[in-house]
């Protein structure tokens, strides 16, 4: 789970890392009241999405009065801000955080993640910050520092300092860095973060160290005990269509198809998004519709999967293992009744009793298509969406 | 014989009387797997599906000398419930429960780490659908009578997506000697080259399927370890190929995040290692099929 860059920074005040002063602001009025409560001459002000290099994209506005401050606001609020992480489509600018600006002497990388490999959290760090890390890691990859750090004993102070005298400071702000990386990495290890990005951690030219900018991603199976994480969820953030599955227990990712999928299990539900990909289409959505498809989650799957109106026809690919597949299939022609579904149906079944199941959808009087094979299911399926389209046209 | 578990293993069954262990408890016991006992803490004492409930790990391997465990317990709870394991003596362990918080399964394996080598449990999953080997034993919440026994040994992330080439190889008369699900998470027990190492030991396997996924360095990993150790053939297949980057699909350990991560890129790295490619999920049984008559032929 993602969080917005004032949210984060919050968080991370709290566990002693240094950050501007700033306020939240909702509407242009707000935020020249933010900038004259902050008092100085010179703000920023920066668009609340859920992307990075978001000023690249304009969503970060340097302003030195009143006037300026509230044209900046006035033309990102209610804007879709694209990036490029967020695609064409970009993100909904409703909140803005108005900040002090800052005088920069220096400029440093400071991330930690899960790594998969080490199975630990690794410190990574780079005294050229303001770049990316992929950019840094191809153009001066020999500024990265790495730390690892024992999860039986946690994050060790000789290991900060390791990173404080790698990033090059002068010997009296060692200490002060020292704490900001422990601090940051207490941040990640009790809030059950994934992912902290501070970049650009900069210290100023009155010797602060503060962090400019910083990104939080949070670890969902974690998130029953971190309620107070919970409740930074920016819904207004997501695709509405990964909201909707998602607060029905539905595990969803939207893409840009027309070939609606329903599935159990994650791996055969990205099997068979590429089995349509290989037979010429393209899928509409990643659903999988967990353990057990029984008939009701059947039905909250078309459901989600109908909120796309892209999509031009449905592919249900069940393994019914547990779940005998004439279960499965009475379920699956129950919900193609009940929401008078339309569009062309193409259900393939596997498993237990797939011949009484296989009946009851070639029985059923509907428009339902029955498959052998998971290549039979992506055919027909491909095969029917480019009918719908060219009927439509 | 097999690997991890086969018809005489002594089997405990940890969160024994909760729904899910209930169910899934009676189906592996009408396979056949032995299954000595069950620990539900504050039952121990009780019967259950005709077996003792203890109420400690160590209490029950003390009583039944069981050997092997499977976690069907809630996901706050479960990272403990491995390390009761380990630390009773349990040889080996597969962990059902999907949800166990990333770092719940750092502190696990870090913790596992205080016993030798040679002593410690082999833990697969957690988020998995467990391990079976097909008319000897079944550790796991898979339908048991989609595997034909055999020769060729199973290994993914996935649940459902290893019965579907579990059914296309039974479909083609081929046989499985064991499958194991190493869990669909970012941190898990066991990586696909850890299992690797156990088939090429098996003198009951003759050749492996790998089911891998986008996300996390195991499959290349896996491929490297393959190429320089193994004398069996492998062949995999990558799910994901159609997967943005970025984008958790399912499972908690599904993102493309680095270099490598792809199914494309991975499926590169494993054709340069000598791993045979089944080019799609519809073809896993097929692909298989062909390395055999291959085998034969040289033979």
């Amino acid at each position: 789970m993602d969080i917005h860059e004032y949210q984060a920074k919050e968080l991370l005040s709290k566990f002693g890392v240094a950050i501007p002063r700033g306020g939240l602001a909702y509407s242009p009025e707000q935020a020249t009241y933010r900038a004259s409560e902050i008092g100085g001459n010179k703000w920023v002000v920066k668009a609340q999405i859920h992307s990075g290099a978001r000023g690249k994209a304009g969503g970060i506005k340097v302003c030195r009065n009143d006037g300026e401050v509230w044209d900046a606001a006035d033309a990102l609020l209610g804007k879709r801000l694209a990036t490029v992480q967020t695609g064409p489509q970009g993100k909904l600018v409703s909140r803005l955080y108005i900040e002090e600006a800052s005088d920069i002497d220096k400029e440093f990388y400071l991330s930690y993640v899960m790594d998969r490999a080490a199975e630990r959290i690794v410190v990574v760090a780079s005294a050229a910050g303001g770049m990316d890390i992929e950019e840094i890691a191809h153009n001066q990859p020999e500024t990265i520092i790495r730390v690892t750090v024992d999860p039986a004993v946690g994050m060790q102070a000789f290991q900060a300092r390791e990173v404080a005298f790698g990033l090059g400071v002068e010997p009296d702000l060692v200490s002060k860095l020292e704490r900001t990386i422990l601090g940051a990495y207490r941040a990640f290890r009790d809030l059950d973060a994934t992912m902290v990005e501070i970049n650009p951690l900069v210290v100023t030219k009155t010797k602060g160290i503060i962090a400019l900018d910083a990104k939080m991603s949070f670890d969902e199976n974690a998130l029953f005990r971190r309620p107070q994480i919970s409740e930074l969820r920016d819904k207004s953030q997501e695709d509405p269509r990964e909201t909707y599955a998602s607060d029905r227990g539905l595990s969803y990712v939207g893409l840009d198809g027309d070939i609606g999928c329903v599935v159990n299990g994650a791996g055969l539900a990205m099997a068979t998004l590429d089995m349509i990909k290989l037979a010429g289409g393209e899928p509409a959505n990643f659903l999988d519709i967990g353990g057990g498809a029984s008939p009701e989650r059947v039905a909250k799957s078309f459901r989600a999967v109908l909120k796309d109106k892209n999509v031009k026809a449905l592919l249900v690919n069940v393994f019914a293992g547990i779940n005998r597949c004439d279960w499965v299939a009475k379920g699956v022609v129950d919900a193609v009744r009940e929401l008078e579904i339309k569009l062309p149906v193409v259900v393939r079944l596997a498993g237990t009793n797939v011949e009484e199941g296989r009946k009851i959808i070639d029985e059923s009087g509907l428009t339902v298509i029955s498959a052998d094979s998971l290549g039979e299911a992506a055919q027909k399926a491909v095969a029917a969406a480019k009918a719908a389209t060219a009927k439509a046209a | 014989m097999a690997i991890f578990i086969n018809e005489h293993t002594p089997v405990l069954v940890q969160g024994f009387t909760g729904r899910i262990g209930t169910f899934h408890a009676q189906e592996m016991i009408d396979y056949g797997t032995n299954v000595v006992g069950g620990v539900t803490p504050g039952k121990g004492g009780s019967t259950h599906l005709g077996r003792p409930v203890f109420n400690t790990m160590k209490g029950a391997v003390e009583e039944t000398g069981a050997q092997a465990s499977i976690v069907f317990v809630p996901p706050p709870f479960a990272a403990d419930a491995i390390m009761e394991a380990a630390d009773a003596g349990i040889r080996y362990c597969t962990c059902i429960t999907d949800g166990i918080p990333a770092q719940d399964m750092i502190r696990v394996k870090r913790y596992m780490r205080r016993y030798k080598r040679d002593s410690r449990m082999i833990l697969t999953g957690p988020n998995c659908a467990g391990t079976i080997s097909p008319g000897k034993a079944m550790l796991g919440i898979m339908p048991g009578h989609i595997y034909l026994p055999g020769r060729i040994g199973i290994v993914g992330r996935s649940g459902t997506l290893g019965y579907e080439a579990a059914a296309q190889m039974k479909a083609l008369g081929i046989g499985v000697s064991t499958s194991v699900g190493i869990g669909g998470d970012p941190i898990n027990g066991s990586s696909f080259r850890d299992v690797l190492e156990h088939f090429e030991k098996d003198p009951d396997t003759d050749a492996v399927l790998m089911i891998g996924e986008i996300g996390g360095p195991q499959e290349a990993e896996a491929g490297a370890w393959a190429r320089d150790n193994m004398k069996k053939p492998v062949i995999a297949y990558i799910a994901g190929l159609s997967a943005p980057k970025g984008r958790r699909m399912g499972h908690a350990g599904a993102i493309v995040s680095a270099f490598g991560e792809s199914a494309a890129e991975k499926v590169e790295i494993l054709k340069a290692a000598g791993v045979v490619i089944a080019p799609t999920p519809a073809e896993m049984g097929s692909t298989i099929a062909k390395v055999l008559a291959g085998q034969r032929k040289v033979a």
